[in-house]
């Protein structure tokens, strides 16, 4: 569904991401590992156009999105959330995730209706579906990380996306509330169909929901395979996961 | 909204509608101008409060329709309904061709880009004698019969500022204006979840100067003139502060410190030549006591009896 070849940027002469590939299975969930600085977001960024890639190509369904505006990438079904936390701070849940269905729904250049009665019945459900339907009415600055984080992938099926790309969606959240979290990425995998690339630090959390894992090291691809494949890869051990003790494990 | 902002709304307006009757023309006058400044801050406040983008010199708009109008109505024989029409629409005309050359740059680039351009607006203007009657603008502008008396006037600018002031209100409800206020709080979010930041800030745009363009035809029917300080930043820079002193988060409150920074000008110049101390010194209570504003102070005190007191875990 979605391929990237050969993805570089650089930043003042620093190699943020390099020759980077990845490829994505309808309907699959995707981890993007790597340690502190490997790229990750960057990837992400160059991936749904918040950033201009210097060359490589990204394809979304056979179609080339390489260099298309943020809001461009959205239309094509691409919807992300954010590693912090990238919130409309002064509106309440409701509005949050109801601007999102609006545009989708391309009724942002309504000038005279009330948004008050726009899609409130979407809105209400995708709440429902992520479990903030109780604290629609309040203002994000009141709500807890933990919440926050989970309004961002509401944003995000606002515009009802097919890929779904997560930036780290469970970082500084309690254990609660991770475990909260990774029933519901689970659950928009298997009931939504969504296809879904994340990147993630927990281990634990990478291996119990990928299908497949892409490591990244210094802006490149190391190797991108099954869980199996990519805990017993040698590089892989060497650069992040550390010891070999894990592929032993495993098998 | 509730039953008891619709009654203090009609409460006011009643208000508005009778005040010529009890007051002296001087206030009747005084009272034409707060309208017409309230009319012009709400106007900033759509895309300054409500959009995020920082509109640094939107006296520019208000001096354009007030030109636009005037030179309408002397140098055309058109009726002078087509004046008042056509004041605003140059205005929105130069809302667009400023924004589209500012809107590249975001916050206060956009700001000092806009002050630069809008002053060399102010210079054209200032300068051009044949045209605009340069540094002495245009005195004694021919009013229709209906608008000459100083109560039509007032009555005139009440109606048209009160339409105003609905339509932008309606705007602001509208899925329009909740995106504008997701693109102030996230233009990257906002961008992320299909939207055309952008276009969105343009359009933004043109509509603040087409209602600033009003306030400024509004001012020909008051004052029967036109000057090029209606266009000096100074002016803009009084605008904002209105803004800000007022509420610039509160759909009201840039009306409130336009009426408050008028009176203010108006009684304390008659004491001191330093008004504008007063004003600074006020300005500067406000940001340190009242950072939301006066309206939005109100509001915040207001609100807080309905929200339930409730720490967040962390």
């Amino acid at each position: 569904m979605l391929e990237v070849t050969a993805l570089s940027k650089t930043f003042a002469g620093f190699k943020a991401v390099n020759q980077a590939n990845l490829a994505v299975e309808k309907g699959e969930i995707v981890a993007v590992i790597g340690p502190n600085g490997a790229g990750k977001t960057t990837l992400f960024n160059l991936i749904t156009g918040i950033i201009k890639p210097d060359s490589g190509r990204v394809l979304f369904k056979k179609e080339d999105i390489t260099g298309l505006a943020p809001y461009e990438v959205c239309r094509k079904r691409i919807s992300r959330s954010f590693q912090i936390v990238n919130v409309f701070q002064r509106l309440t849940v409701f509005e949050n995730v109801q601007i999102s269905v609006l545009s989708r729904e391309k009724k942002t250049w309504n000038l005279f209706t009330p948004s008050a009665s726009l899609a409130i019945k979407e809105t209400d459900e995708i709440l429902e579906s992520v479990g903030l339907l109780k604290k629609k009415n309040r203002t994000t600055a009141l709500l807890s990380h933990g919440d926050r984080k989970v309004l961002e992938i509401a944003m995000a099926l606002g515009g009802s996306p097919e890929f779904l790309i997560l930036d780290e969606p469970t970082a500084g959240m309690a254990a609660e509330e991770t475990s909260r979290c990774i029933d519901l990425i689970k659950k928009l995998s298997r009931t939504m169909g969504l296809t879904i690339l994340f990147c993630e630090h927990d281990m634990e959390i990478v291996f119990g929901i990928a299908n497949r894992i892409m490591v990244m090291v210094r802006g490149g691809t190391v190797i991108q395979g099954s869980c199996g494949e990519v805990r017993c890869n040698e590089a892989v051990q060497d650069a992040y996961l550390g010891g070999s003790d894990t592929c032993l494990k495993a098998s | 909204m509730s039953r008891k902002t619709l009654l203090g709304l009609g409460l006011g307006i009643i208000a508005l509608l009778l005040l010529p009757l009890f007051l002296p023309r001087f206030y009747v006058y005084l009272a034409s101008i707060i309208l017409l400044y309230g009319l012009l801050a709400t106007s900033l406040n759509l895309v300054l409060g409500y959009g995020g983008i920082f509109q640094f010199h939107h006296a520019v708009f208000y001096g354009v329709g007030a030109y636009g109008t005037t030179l309408m109505l002397m140098k055309t024989s058109l009726p002078a309904l087509c004046a008042f029409i056509a004041g605003p629409l140059v205005s929105a005309a130069f809302g667009f061709l400023l924004g589209i050359i500012c809107i590249r740059l975001s916050k206060l680039y956009f700001g000092m880009l806009q002050i630069s351009l809008g002053s060399l607006v102010w210079v054209i203007v200032y300068r051009w004698y044949a045209f605009t009657g340069g540094d002495d603008g245009i005195h004694g502008i021919p009013m229709p019969e209906m608008l000459s008396s100083p109560k039509s006037a007032y009555y005139f600018t009440l109606i048209i500022t009160l339409v105003s002031l609905f339509i932008m209100w309606k705007m602001i409800r509208s899925p329009f204006g909740s995106v504008l206020q997701g693109i102030r709080d996230n233009p990257v979010r906002s961008e992320m979840i299909g939207i055309n930041v952008r276009r969105h800030q343009l359009l933004a745009l043109v509509l603040a100067g087409f209602f600033a363009g009003v306030a400024g035809s509004l001012f020909v029917v008051v004052d029967n003139t036109v000057f090029p300080d209606m266009l000096f930043w100074t002016l803009s820079l009084e605008i904002v502060i209105m803004c800000l002193l007022g509420g610039w988060f509160t759909f009201l409150g840039p009306m409130l410190g336009a009426a408050v920074i008028v009176a203010l000008r108006t009684f304390v110049s008659t004491y001191t030549d330093y008004w504008a101390l007063v004003l600074g010194i006020t300005m500067m209570l406000v940001i340190f006591f009242l950072p939301s504003g006066i309206l939005g102070y109100v509001e915040d005190k207001f609100k807080r009896g309905f929200i339930e007191p409730e720490i967040e875990e962390q």
